[in-house]
Formats: structure tokens, sequence, C-alpha cells
């Protein structure tokens, strides 16, 4: 339905999302065996702070141009288009930092069982993510400071999805079945698939007014 | 909707109830408060384990069981006011969370404080710290949010929706932190594993918790009454009120 | 077939207006008039749905609208203040993307007439990003040449618009209203339009 002619917001993510993780050994030390220890929650913070990075951006140039009234004036159900906007920001900032992550985790030294729980853990956890930035986004639509306030907002609403993916790829580390994170981490966007859309819905509607 | 309590629910007639209900609940929040110190520092026992220091938990569980019920009563005024779209309980929601966001400091630190003498450290990643942390930093964006919108029903409207996604998530964030205790466990100290409680103590801390409640309720009440009185500062009944105060001061 | 009843709009602290109530039939044409911040755009939004009124409510054929949302919203075109127009889509997707938000599709040669018809043709392929304000309302007003829907809503579309495309617009108001149409618009201009019949609604502060 949308098309994204923009490319340089998957670049910027990715390349906050590589930063980020950069720094980290440069700060610590080249360590592996303390690399590997800290890298599944190094990796998911890295993740959440790119996705948030783009939050602001889903609705405000929507918002700025009127599209975003339209949408609320269009016959179908605002949920779904909202669905398919979440949908696109997942495609264009949660898709990317999945495939780049295993790379990285390379670098820290992961073994590779766990690089594969890595990404499918990714895989599972960043559509949550990006469901509830949404309805941080909405709120803070046209908001000063948004950007701030979207973290503020946000951050502690990730954090069931960073320690169930963290922890599912600190799991098969330690040689255990990380079997039991992954499906909360499912069931977690699985309730944000189905919550989070109306909420978004809701909350843009009090933003336009 | 002819029902005789809705009367109560228009600011105009709530700013004046208010006032009169402010002086009760403070009173009975400030003689409770003073019942359960006493229960809790001269007659509770002094505990084996944990010698004197454990007093603490009289102030420490009551404020975190109220940043907690607070939490729900805000989501709760959240709700009614984006239902019926009703002001006053949008400012009930509004005037809470300042109490709220208090109490769970107050839980917070004097949580720390409790476990410096007996874990030896300010900070334990103890489960309920942990949740108690991202409650603050719940509160705290919701304070955020709502002062930092300028038009007052958006500012009412976001923050309602926000406390709802939050109630609903305040669960799920509680079992993932246990759940992630668990497995981290080792140097930690469980709070739960405290020694059965004697009457006296549990008795103190209800006393508390019911001070706490009281004066919650009281500060809820006299911050709705600024509130009200902010927002409404063009309206007929504020400006009489303050040509009444006007004259009043002078004669 | 739209009643308003006993409207009011409080924004920040300050009321803009109360009371407003009118009644528009097929074929009906109403002017909102008044000066600046009298709040004819939000009493425009707030007959769309999307502003909450502070009292009273809006009707659609007998029912709340926001009780029969998605029948009130398909018979109803809005054009704001603002074109609701993607820079980097090209004049021609922009329509295609609003009729399919609207519900419905739009073949390429009904694109082009519509365009043609306000006299842009030859920016069809253009991204809207480099067309002049003009121009751009042009595309957003292109819409209506594609839509079958009852009710248009308008802010101002006459402004930024040229004396040419002036008349073709009030032209294809008059079309409209003759079907059994309705239109409710805020202008400063003097145009005009003919409807079966037509009302006037001034807000004053």
């Amino acid at each position: 339905m949308l098309a994204f002619r923009r490319r340089s917001d998957v670049a910027t993510t990715l390349f906050f999302f590589l930063i980020v993780s950069s720094l980290f050994p440069l700060g610590i030390g080249p360590e592996p065996a303390v690399l590997s220890s800290i890298a599944p929650g190094v990796l998911w913070v890295a993740a959440l702070l790119a996705g948030m990075l783009s939050l602001t951006r889903l609705f405000a140039a929507d918002f700025a141009d009127g599209s975003l009234e339209q949408m609320l004036l269009a016959p179908q159900p605002l949920a779904l288009l909202v669905l398919a906007k979440i949908f696109a920001h997942w495609l264009i900032c949660g898709l990317p930092v999945v495939l780049l992550a295993p790379i990285i985790g390379l670098q820290y030294a992961l073994p590779n069982d766990a690089l594969l729980v890595l990404v499918f853990a990714l895989l599972l956890g960043t559509p949550a993510l990006s469901l509830i930035g949404a309805i941080g986004a909405a709120l803070t639509l046209g908001v000063r400071g948004s950007g701030l306030l979207v973290a503020l907002l946000v951050l502690p609403l990730y954090i069931p999805v960073l320690i169930f993916g963290a922890g599912a790829v600190a799991a098969s580390q330690h040689g255990m079945s990380s079997q039991a994170h992954l499906s909360l981490l499912a069931a977690c966007s699985l309730l944000a698939l189905v919550l989070a859309p109306m909420a978004t819905a809701a909350a843009l509607r009090i933003s336009v007014e | 909707m002819n029902i005789n309590w809705f009367k109560y629910s228009s600011p105009q007639t709530f700013y004046p109830l208010a006032g009169k209900m402010i002086p009760w609940f403070a009173w009975l929040a400030a003689i409770l408060a003073v019942a359960g110190l006493y229960i809790g520092f001269a007659i509770a026992p002094t505990d084996f384990q944990q010698g004197e220091a454990y007093r603490i938990i009289f102030v420490h569980v009551p404020a975190a069981w109220m940043s907690m019920v607070i939490y729900i009563v805000m989501a709760g005024w959240a709700a009614i006011g984006l239902a019926l779209n009703a002001r006053l309980s949008a400012m009930m929601a509004q005037a809470l969370a300042p109490t709220g966001a208090i109490f769970t400091l107050i839980a917070l630190v004097t949580g720390s404080l409790w476990g410096k003498p007996m874990w030896g450290t300010w900070w334990v990643w103890d489960a309920r710290l942990t949740s108690e942390l991202i409650l603050l930093f719940l509160y705290l964006g919701f304070i955020a949010l709502q002062s930092s919108i300028d038009d007052p029903r958006r500012a009412d409207r976001a923050g309602a929706l926000l406390a709802l996604v939050g109630v609903v998530n305040v669960p799920i964030i509680y079992f993932s932190v246990k759940w992630w205790n668990t497995l981290h466990q080792g140097s930690s100290i469980n709070m739960g594993a405290a020694p059965k409680m004697a009457a006296t103590m549990l008795l103190g801390m209800l006393i508390m918790a019911l001070a706490f409640w009281m004066y919650t309720v009281a500060v809820a009440l006299m911050r709705v009454r600024c509130i009200m009185l902010e927002r409404e500062r063009t309206s007929d009944w504020v400006k009489e009120l303050s040509v009444q105060g006007i004259a009043g001061v002078k004669s | 077939m739209l009643t308003a009843q006993s409207l009011a709009c409080l924004r920040g602290d300050r009321l803009l207006f109360k009371n407003v109530g009118f009644e528009l039939n097929a074929g009906g044409l109403l002017y909102v008039l008044g000066e600046n911040g009298s709040g004819k755009s939000s009493l425009l939004r707030m007959l769309c749905g999307l502003l909450m009124p502070e009292d009273g409510a809006v009707f659609w054929g007998g029912k709340k609208i926001k009780e029969d949302a998605e029948n009130f919203l398909s018979n109803l075109t809005y054009i704001g203040h603002l074109n609701g127009l993607k820079d980097d889509l090209t004049a021609q997707e922009n329509l295609y993307m609003g009729a399919r938000l609207a519900g419905s599709e739009v073949s390429e040669e009904s694109a082009l007439a519509a365009l043609a018809a306000i006299g842009i043709a030859r920016c069809a392929n253009l991204p809207v990003r480099v067309l002049s304000q003009g121009q751009k309302r042009r595309v957003a007003l292109a819409r209506l040449w594609l839509t079958d829907s009852k009710l248009w809503v308008l802010d101002e579309p006459f402004a930024a618009l040229d004396a040419a495309s002036v008349d073709v617009l009030a032209s294809r108001l008059s079309q409209h209203m003759s079907n059994g149409g309705m239109t409710i618009i805020t202008t400063h201009q003097d145009v005009t339009i003919n409807a079966q019949s037509s009302q006037i609604l001034r807000l004053s502060s």
C-alpha cells in the first residue's frame, strides 16, 4: 500500500546498530569470554535502541502532510491501516537488524548455536518492538521533545521482550534449551499484535484532534 | 443519566466538597500514621535475625503496596475518563500520579536502606525491587507525557491511554522480571524468604498502609482542586470564587 | 441527511463556539463563515469526526457518526488545510493512493482525466515535491473528480487557486449538488456555486 522511496532510514538504523554494538568491546576490552557472556544483552539493547531511533518518524510525515487525517477518515478499520504501517516500519528497521545481528554476533565470539537462536529470537521479538513502539510514537505525535519522550514511554514496556530475547540466547550459550524463552517471546509478540494496533489507532485519534 | 451523584462529577460542585473532605482525610492520615509508627517502633518485638533495622519495613512495605494500588486506581480513573469523557476522572488520574511516584521512590529508597545492613549492598537486583524501579519509570513516563502536551483534553486522553497500556503491561513486566531473577539466582537473597511475621508486625504495617491511603486521598484531593482552578480559570464559578476570596481578605 | 446538534468546541481553555446546529439535505450547500480563529476549521473537523465535540453530536442519516462510522466515512470526502499528498509520489500515484484509502479503485484514464479537468495534466508524472503550492492544491482537489461520495467537506478549497481553476472548481461543486450531493465549505472568496438550497452559518467569537 505504501511506497517507500527513502532508503536513508534503513542505512541509519543499521549503522546505529553497528556502532552501538561495536562500542562495547572498545569499552570493555577484547576478552572473548567476557564478550560472549555480555553479547546477548548488548545485542538486544542495541537492537532496542536502533528500532526506537526511527519510531518518531513512523507517523510524523503523515501527520505533517495531512495523509494521517485521510487515514483516519478512510472507511477501512484504522487498526488495519496502522498494522500495515507498523509492518512497513518493521521491514525497514527491524528485519535489517535481524539479518545483520549474526555478523555482529561473530565479533562477540558467539558460538554457532547461539547465533542461530539470536536470529530466531530477534525475528520473534523485533515485531513486538515495532508494535509497542508505535503506541508511543502515536501518543507523542507533534509533541515537543517527542524523541526523548518516546524513549521514556516505550523503553520500560520493552523490558519483557529484552528479558526473554536475551535470555533465549544466554540459555543456548549455557547449553540449555531456549525453547521456553522463545515461546514466551512469541507470546509477547502475539499479545502485542492483538492489542497494539488498536491502542495505536486510539492514540492517533487522540493526537490528531 | 439523572442519577444524583452525577452532580458531584462536575468540577464546580466537587470543588467545595473536596475542600470539606481534605481535613478529615488529613487528620485520619496523621492519627493512623502516629499509631502505626508507635506499633512499629515501640510495640513490635525486635527481630532475632535482623535486629532493629528491620523496622524500616513499616514504611517500606506499605509504600510499595500503595505504589501499586495507586497505579491501578489511576488507570481506573483514566479508563472512566476516556470512556465517559469525564473531566473530573481525568483530573483525578493526573492528581494521583505524583503521589504514586513518590511512594514508589520511598519504597525504593527504604528498600535499599534496608538492603545495606541486611545484604551489605545498597542495591540488589531483586525481582521486587527491580519491578518497583520499572513502576517508577512508568509513573515518570505518564507525568512526562501529560506535562508535555499543552492542550489539557489531549493531555488527559493521551495520559489515560498510556496508563491503560501500562496496566496491561505491569503483570507481564512483573512476571518477566521474576522469571529473569530466578534464572540469575546465585548471590541474590530472596526477600520473600523472610521469617514468618508476628501478628503485631502485620498490624503495624496494615495501619501504616491505611495511613498512607488516607494521605493519598487527602493529597490527591488537594492537587485535584489546584488542577481544577488552573483548568477552569476562565469559567464563571472560578472567577466568582476568586472575587469572594479577595473580598474575604479585605474584610 | 447530515444533522449537527448543539455542537460546542473547546480549544485549550477557550470556548470557540457553542450551540451550533444545522440540517443539510441532499443537494444542499452550507457556507461556514467567520473570522480567522473563530473555529471554522475546527467545526469542519468536528463534522468529519476528527475532533470530538465538547457537547452535542453529529448525525448522518439519523445515526450518530461514531456509531455508524463505516457507512458515514464511505460517504465522506474531506479536504482540509493540509493536502494529504505524499511528496515523494507523483500526482497520479497520489490519486491512486487516495482512492485506495477511500476504498475504491481508480483507472489510469480517469486519474488523468481528473488532473486534466483541473488543468494540471502535464504534472501527472512529476513528484509532488517539485510542484508549486497552487498545483499541489489542485492535485488534492482532483480527488473530487474521482469520488462518488455524497458529502464533501472542504476547508478553504479556493485558496491558492488561480481564477480559471476557481471557476472550474465552482462548476464541479454545482454539478455535485445538482446530482443530489452535499457540500460544506469555508471560504473567504466570493464564488457563485449553484445549489438546490444554500445556507450560511456564521461563527463569531
